[in-house]
């Protein structure tokens, strides 16, 4: 009967009710929503950056991070890229060497980034060919290239057209070129679009005198949770002087900036749990004044404290507990709603995404665990709050509060 | 034995400025079956009298036995679990739980007390039989008249089978027709079960009903007429 009363009560006053619940449902739609354009934001950087740039992880020389030439590439021992393939939770590996050229049409010259390709292999991994705007992707064995948008155009060309190569070699040797241009690609990002250039593994490797030679085996993944079980597997098969790097080292700046927006984040949240914590402390404190007499009649018929503070606390879990699930109820379809329509962002904060190499867009994350997280929070800062009555029962006289 | 034993009780308020002195050394004693109006001005004493007999409020001095049972030096916990036992209380507001229905509101005592279901919802089946309210049972307290809700108030009090039943002005917000028809009520719960009543009123109608009138004036007895 405890129960049902501690039932009945809370229906008793149903705007009062309502309007707990309906705080708290607020602030689990909010705390869903902010969370979920937080966490799905840092998947989506992640995954975007990793699918433009560098993978998840890359077997790399160990010292090419810091010296970033022809001389730190190697040359993959035999049966490494399939250990890699084979390896679980790696969903890709592709080879890459990357270097620096200068590339000239007419009177323009352009210093941009070279990297050559398995072009099946990447374009499987980072889907490379679906930025193409113009032209055709390349093939195994191409003798052609394809440059960003931004770069054709500063350097005036269109496919069909040649341009000139020029660059340092494998062992400083001079590597020159005349190639043709077969496709346009609009990447996302201004400094990829502006300045990158990509050719053929094999082509790259004849043009540097670097035959067989890679500066990186590049790596995606089935789940990117996983990255750093896979890591510690992978550095297991690995010979020096190569190691396995993942992009966290790769992008440092990406993971600082993930980190400092996540603290930023999580102090929102925290601002919003006051913000809702003291407007559910408020009714509570009012609805409790309001009912001094009847708990001093209840002490005084015979009812414990203890007992009580037992109904008035099951009263606040269930009004916490209605307000979060209805919270629940709202944020998950919403939240659901912007992961299928993701924002596309403008202005300051796209050129901040951008420079990070980023493709501007607010994602959204629909993760369980963050739903339940956050329905968990609030509600157990909603019960907090609400377990004021049982404080002023403790402290309570039944004499003084019968004549309220 | 008496069953209620006052010994110079006095009650002093500290918190104002000035102590106000709410008993002063009073000495009383009620028997079983008594009928007990306690009358006096406003401000006379006679809440505070009743809130030291059923043990919500110490006296500054003095003792209250109930049944040789000492309860001016008992601990809250103690207290409680002794009213439920063995003190009755009608409120002037009734002061029914509303979300309960009259049934329920009468067991829910019996709950406290640790009775079993059938039991308590027989026990409360009967008291509401006995108030005359026995077509009224699964109603709400908002759906009863003021004067019906006194009489679940005193099935509800009866209901524990207390020692003695305590009433602070139960008549104050009755019409003079249920005023009396509660006080016929009352008058045979007291024959039927020897339930010893205690009222505290400035009603005449209730003064003319008891079998004994203490009065109090500036919180001493005065006078003690049976």
């Amino acid at each position: 009967m405890l129960v049902k009363l501690a039932w009945k009560n809370v229906w008793r006053n149903k705007k009062r009710t309502l309007i707990v619940a309906a705080s708290v449902m607020f602030a689990v739609v909010l705390s869903i929503l902010m969370r979920s354009a937080q966490l799905g934001s840092y998947a989506y950087m992640i995954d975007s950056a990793t699918h433009l740039q560098t993978g998840y992880l890359q077997v790399q020389h160990r010292d090419y991070r810091e010296n970033r030439s022809l001389e730190k590439s190697y040359v993959p021992p035999v049966g490494l890229k399939d250990t890699l393939t084979q390896m679980t939770g790696v969903s890709a590996v592709a080879p890459r060497l990357e270097t620096f050229a200068l590339v000239s049409h007419d009177s323009v010259t352009r210093a941009v980034g070279i990297q050559g390709i398995d072009p099946a292999a990447e374009d499987a991994m980072t889907r490379l060919s679906k930025w193409l705007v113009k032209g055709s992707f390349l093939e195994k064995g191409d003798s052609s290239l394809i440059m960003g948008a931004g770069l054709a155009k500063k350097l005036n060309v269109t496919v069909g057209d040649s341009v000139v190569l020029y660059g340092m070699g494998y062992h400083g040797q001079t590597a020159a070129a005349i190639l043709n241009v077969r496709g346009l690609l609009e990447l996302p990002l201004p400094q990829l679009n502006n300045s990158a250039v990509l050719m053929s593994l094999s082509r790259v490797q004849y043009i540097y005198m670097a035959p067989g030679r890679v500066t990186a085996l590049v790596m995606m993944l089935d789940h990117p949770d996983e990255m750093a079980r896979i890591k510690t597997e992978l550095a297991r098969h690995v010979p020096a002087p190569l190691t396995v790097i993942d992009w966290q080292e790769m992008m440092p700046e990406l993971k600082q900036y993930i980190q400092i927006d996540n603290a930023s984040g999580l102090i929102m949240l925290a601002i919003l749990y006051m913000v809702i914590a003291f407007g559910v402390f408020g009714t509570v404190m009012m609805m409790t004044a309001e009912r001094e007499r009847e708990f001093g009649i209840l002490n005084a018929l015979g009812m414990k404290k203890t007992r009580l503070m037992a109904v008035s606390a099951v009263e606040s879990v269930m009004v916490s507990f209605i307000g979060a699930l209805a919270g629940l109820a709202l944020g998950i379809p919403l939240a659901r709603y912007y992961v299928e329509h993701p924002i596309r962002l403008s202005g300051d904060l796209a050129a901040a995404y951008e420079t990070l190499g980023i493709e501007p867009v607010m994602s959204f994350s629909a993760r369980p665990d963050m739903f339940g997280a956050q329905a968990l929070v609030v509600f157990v800062i909603a019960v907090f709050c609400a377990l004021y009555p049982l404080f002023f029962i403790r402290r309570m006289r039944a004499s003084t509060a019968i004549r309220h | 034995m008496a069953l209620i034993d006052v010994r110079h009780i006095t009650k002093t308020y500290n918190s104002t400025a000035v102590p106000v002195h709410a008993l002063r050394d009073v000495n009383v004693h009620f028997e079983k079956k008594e009928f007990t109006a306690i009358v006096g001005p406003s401000g006379s004493g006679k809440t505070t009298l009743l809130n030291i007999l059923g043990g919500l409020d110490a006296p500054t001095s003095g003792e209250v036995l109930i049944g040789g049972q000492n309860i001016t030096g008992m601990k809250e916990s103690a207290l409680v679990e002794f009213r439920l036992r063995h003190i009755g209380f009608v409120f002037q507001a009734y002061n029914l739980i509303p979300v309960l229905t009259a049934i329920e509101n009468v067991e829910f005592i019996m709950l406290l007390q640790g009775v079993g279901k059938k039991e308590r919802h027989e026990r409360a089946r009967a008291l509401l039989a006995d108030v005359g309210l026995a077509d009224r049972l699964d109603s709400r307290p908002s759906q009863l008249s003021g004067g019906q809700q006194q009489r679940v108030a005193v099935a509800r009090a009866l209901a524990s089978r207390p020692r003695f039943v305590l009433a602070d002005e139960p008549t104050a917000n009755l019409d003079s027709e249920s005023t009396t028809s509660l006080l016929d009520m009352m008058e045979e719960m007291n024959a039927k079960y020897e339930m010893t009543f205690i009222f505290s009123t400035h009603d005449a109608r209730v003064i003319e009903r008891a079998h004994r009138v203490i009065t109090l004036e500036d919180g001493r007895f005065q006078e003690d007429k049976q």
